[in-house]
């Protein structure tokens, strides 16, 4: 092949295109953006592995019960000048206290006492009493406040082996509270309906006292006092915490976005190419396809799928790809063939005697690679939208935990009703934030590439 | 008159193109969905459904024990099914099963109901279809028109501030309706509690016609807001492009030399050759939006066919799933053909005659 047909061959080089993104501070913004995030899922998918990350989601017995159930994140405290309750846990391992003492008739006293200091100018949102033994007793539970007061939980209540007294149900407390709900009104001077006033601080200590069987035994015991405020992200109505959907929702996303968009982008630029070089029939049952495509809803189309056969991810990339391929994208691609078709140096190449393959893989379609990459780049985040709005559906994989499934979540628990926020942004912006930096970037390139555009 | 037969043929065409369109797209549909069986379920448990009532209504039946009562509807069934052919293989069947979804004569719901509490599915979906043409139709006309005005205006002040401003927005167009949608929720609904959270109207809905329309109009503010916020930008972008490269033509420089004014030049030199394109692009960001619209309706309750197509998959009512996608296949295919029109309308070359349509 002569060294002139490689000049007439060679397209204006794409790397020194690509040197122009460093004027545009909206390109830099969006690529730092992406650069972030890509860093944050590598990271994830290395230090939270997916299957550990998959039965934490989950959940089960005893995973999450010692979290509070649709708290807040904790950086909340840095927007009030409250400190905000957390969630203090207090067992006879680390503080508490155990006093067994023999009374006779195969009987043993027994106390137990767990010593906590609170110390937050907000109540704890829930608090419960979790205790393991071998076979059945009775306990009475007390609380002694700060200011040397004791409350009566309950009297000689029976404990089962594996036992969660949870005291902010005990209705009869409730009652002797004045109504107020126990975990505001055992922390309160003088307990009254309503949630106003601030909690007492200092030392409190919850008591319990028992005569239990000499052949029973108390392993543990371990009381919670719910926060309202809990981790880097807060947790959800199954007392989850978020970050882990908000970790492992950015690997996921991405993957599925840059997949979809290189099977969907690719397929349809190299059959356009193909169309377009042979024209005549080939040419026109694709474009009869790309018709049908485009009144082919893919949302609907997806949901089907996700209803009759599988919610797998995998699956609906695979329908994705496939429904994308005849994509709109191709009356794009088309038209700019039609007018590469008509170069020089194909006509030169086709002078020499390359083949057909020879030619659409060689000359046509790296002459328009420049136009693939900003497309490229634009259809990413539609893609990882897509698999958002699958979830949003209640549609996405039952195994990941991702954005879309806490955007689900939390409308189906009214989160925005209740005034949980926070549930709802999170993933909501990190959403928002991927698109604008993949389309950032996309419309940048453009503006470098469309040569229509770097006329004007 | 020549022009007007030459257009009514290609808009006769495309129509006729677009609804073959629509049958393959409905069969791959009903293909779908009869993999998994589920089409033929839904016809059995009418079938079923439908004997159990009548052998039971029948006073002579009552005196018979039940163990014959039900092997009389078994029989029955059995009779039933044989004669609307359930029992051919799905390919032949599947024919007719066309026929049926592309009249929505779907036969029974399984589970949902019309507000009449009528089962017919046509009914269900036909009652939902208003509110979401009301919707979707107020979203994409304010999308059209502002975006070609916002356009065109910016083409004329190239590089000004403001046409640098809109133009940094275009990325935004990145997020769908729906994310917008609970963003709005948010601001409007949750924290200042000035508009409504979702819904079509206030509850109990007001009596007058007058007050009906204005509850109906606050409740479309947020949804629609969403729905142009999330296309209006990237439109403006692409069609200012348009505008933009028609104006740099040659001949714009000549009628400018003859001296026409800026308006006359704008409409006749420019915006006639630019429209084509311009609603060749809109065709796409319609078909976008009717299918947002699933997600929307769902975010902001609003009874229409995406929430009802949302639901159905919930309730499993496959008869409502085929309808409703026949139905979006209608729209986006009515959707296209209009813009045929209005494209067959501004385009000298369908007019007359030569080229015959787009490319």
């Amino acid at each position: 092949m002569s060294t002139k047909l490689k000049e007439l061959r060679r397209a204006p080089s794409a790397w020194s295109k690509l040197k122009e993104l460093r004027r545009y501070p909206s390109a830099i913004v969006g690529l730092i953006i992406m650069f972030i995030f890509i860093a944050f899922s590598i990271h994830t998918v290395f230090s939270l592995p997916l299957d550990e990350a998959v039965t934490l989601w989950r959940g089960g017995p005893g995973i999450w019960d010692d979290h509070p159930r649709r708290a807040e994140p904790a950086w909340f405290d840095w927007f009030t000048s409250d400190s905000l309750s957390r969630t203090i846990k207090v067992s006879l391992e680390d503080a508490g206290e155990m006093r067994v003492e023999p009374i006779g008739g195969g009987m043993n006293s027994v106390e137990v006492v767990l010593p906590f200091e609170f110390n937050y100018d907000t109540f704890p949102s829930e608090i419960s009493l979790f205790t393991e033994a071998t076979g059945a007793k009775e306990f009475s539970v007390y609380l002694r406040k700060p200011n040397g007061e004791t409350v009566t939980l309950s009297e000689n209540l029976g404990f089962r082996a594996h036992h969660i007294y949870r005291i902010s149900l005990d209705s009869a407390l409730r009652m002797q509270l004045n109504g107020a709900s126990p975990h505001v009104g055992l922390f309160s001077e003088n307990p009254s309906p309503g949630r106003d006033g601030k909690p007492l601080q200092g030392n409190y200590e919850l008591v319990m006292l028992g005569e239990i069987p000499e052949t029973t035994e108390l392993h543990a015991a371990e009381l919670v006092v719910f926060g309202q405020v809990h981790g880097a992200a807060g947790t959800d109505h199954l007392r989850r915490d978020l970050t882990i959907a908000l970790r492992w929702g950015a690997p996921v996303g991405l993957l599925f976005g840059v997949l979809a968009a290189v099977g969907a982008q690719l397929s349809t630029f190299i059959l356009g190419g193909i169309g377009t070089w042979f024209g005549g029939k080939i040419d026109a049952i694709f474009h009869r396809l790309t018709e049908v495509t485009m009144i082919l809803p893919l949302l609907v189309v997806l949901m089907m799928v996700g209803h009759f056969y599988t919610r797998s991810l995998w699956v609906m990339l695979g329908v994705v790809i496939l429904l994308s391929v005849f994509s709109a994208s191709m009356k794009v691609y088309r038209a700019m063939f039609l007018q590469a078709k008509e170069a020089p140096y194909i006509e030169a190449a086709q002078a020499y005697g390359a083949g057909n393959f020879r030619i659409i893989f060689k000359y046509l379609l790296p002459r328009l690679s420049p136009v693939l990459l900003p497309q490229f780049i634009i259809v990413i985040p539609s893609f990882v939208f897509l698999e958002a709005t699958l979830a949003v559906l209640g549609l996405g994989d039952p195994r990941l935990p991702t954005w879309g499934k806490i955007i689900y979540d939390a409308r189906v628990n009214d989160a925005l009703y209740m005034g949980d926020y926070y549930w709802m942004l999170q993933p909501a912006v990190a959403l928002m934030l991927i698109g604008l930096s993949f389309s950032l970037l996309g419309y940048t390139l453009d503006r470098i590439f469309n040569p229509r555009l770097r006329k004007l | 008159m020549k022009t007007f037969s030459i257009m009514g043929k290609y808009v006769l065409l495309r129509a006729f193109s677009l609804f073959i369109t629509v049958v393959i797209a409905v069969y791959l549909t009903l293909f779908i969905a009869n993999w998994g069986g589920q089409l033929d379920d839904a016809r059995r448990s009418n079938i079923e459904f439908d004997v159990t009532m009548a052998v039971n209504a029948n006073p002579a039946n009552h005196a018979l024990p039940s163990s014959e009562v039900m092997k009389l509807i078994e029989e029955r069934v059995e009779q039933e099914i044989i004669r609307q052919g359930l029992d051919r293989p799905f390919l032949i069947r599947s024919v007719g099963y066309l026929g049926e979804a592309l009249s929505l004569g779907l036969g029974r719901t399984e589970h949902l109901t019309s507000d009449s509490g009528s089962r017919n599915v046509r009914n269900v979906l036909l009652e939902r279809l208003p509110s979401t043409l009301v919707l979707l139709g107020t979203a994409q006309l304010i999308v059209f028109v502002l975006a070609l005005i916002v356009a065109l205006f910016l083409s004329r002040r190239y590089g000004s501030f403001l046409d640098r401003t809109i133009i940094a927005l275009a990325p935004t167009s990145a997020a769908p309706a729906w994310l917008y949608g609970l963003f709005l929720i948010l601001i409007f609904a949750a924290v200042l509690r000035v508009l409504p959270w979702g819904g079509i109207v206030a509850a109990p809905p007001p009596p007058t016609t007058w007050g009906y329309a204005m509850s109906l109009l606050r409740h479309m503010v947020l949804p629609v807001s969403a729905m142009i916020i999330s296309s209006l930008f990237s439109n403006i972008y692409s069609w200012r492009t348009f505008f933009l490269i028609y104006s740099n033509e040659d001949y714009i420089d000549l009628a400018r030399a003859k001296g026409l004014s800026p308006r006359s030049l704008e409409r006749r030199y420019i915006l006639r050759p630019t429209l084509p394109p311009i609603i060749t692009n809109f065709v796409l960001v319609l078909i976008n939006m009717w299918m947002g619209a699933v997600v929307l309706e769902t975010v902001f309750n609003w009874p229409g066919i995406g929430r009802l197509f949302f639901q159905a998959i919930q309730l499993n009512d496959t008869p409502v799933i085929v309808g409703t996608v026949v139905i979006f296949g209608y729209l986006l295919a009515l959707s296209v053909l209009l813009l045929d029109f209005a494209y067959a309308a501004l385009d000298p070359r369908v007019r007359l005659g030569a080229g015959g349509g787009k490319k």
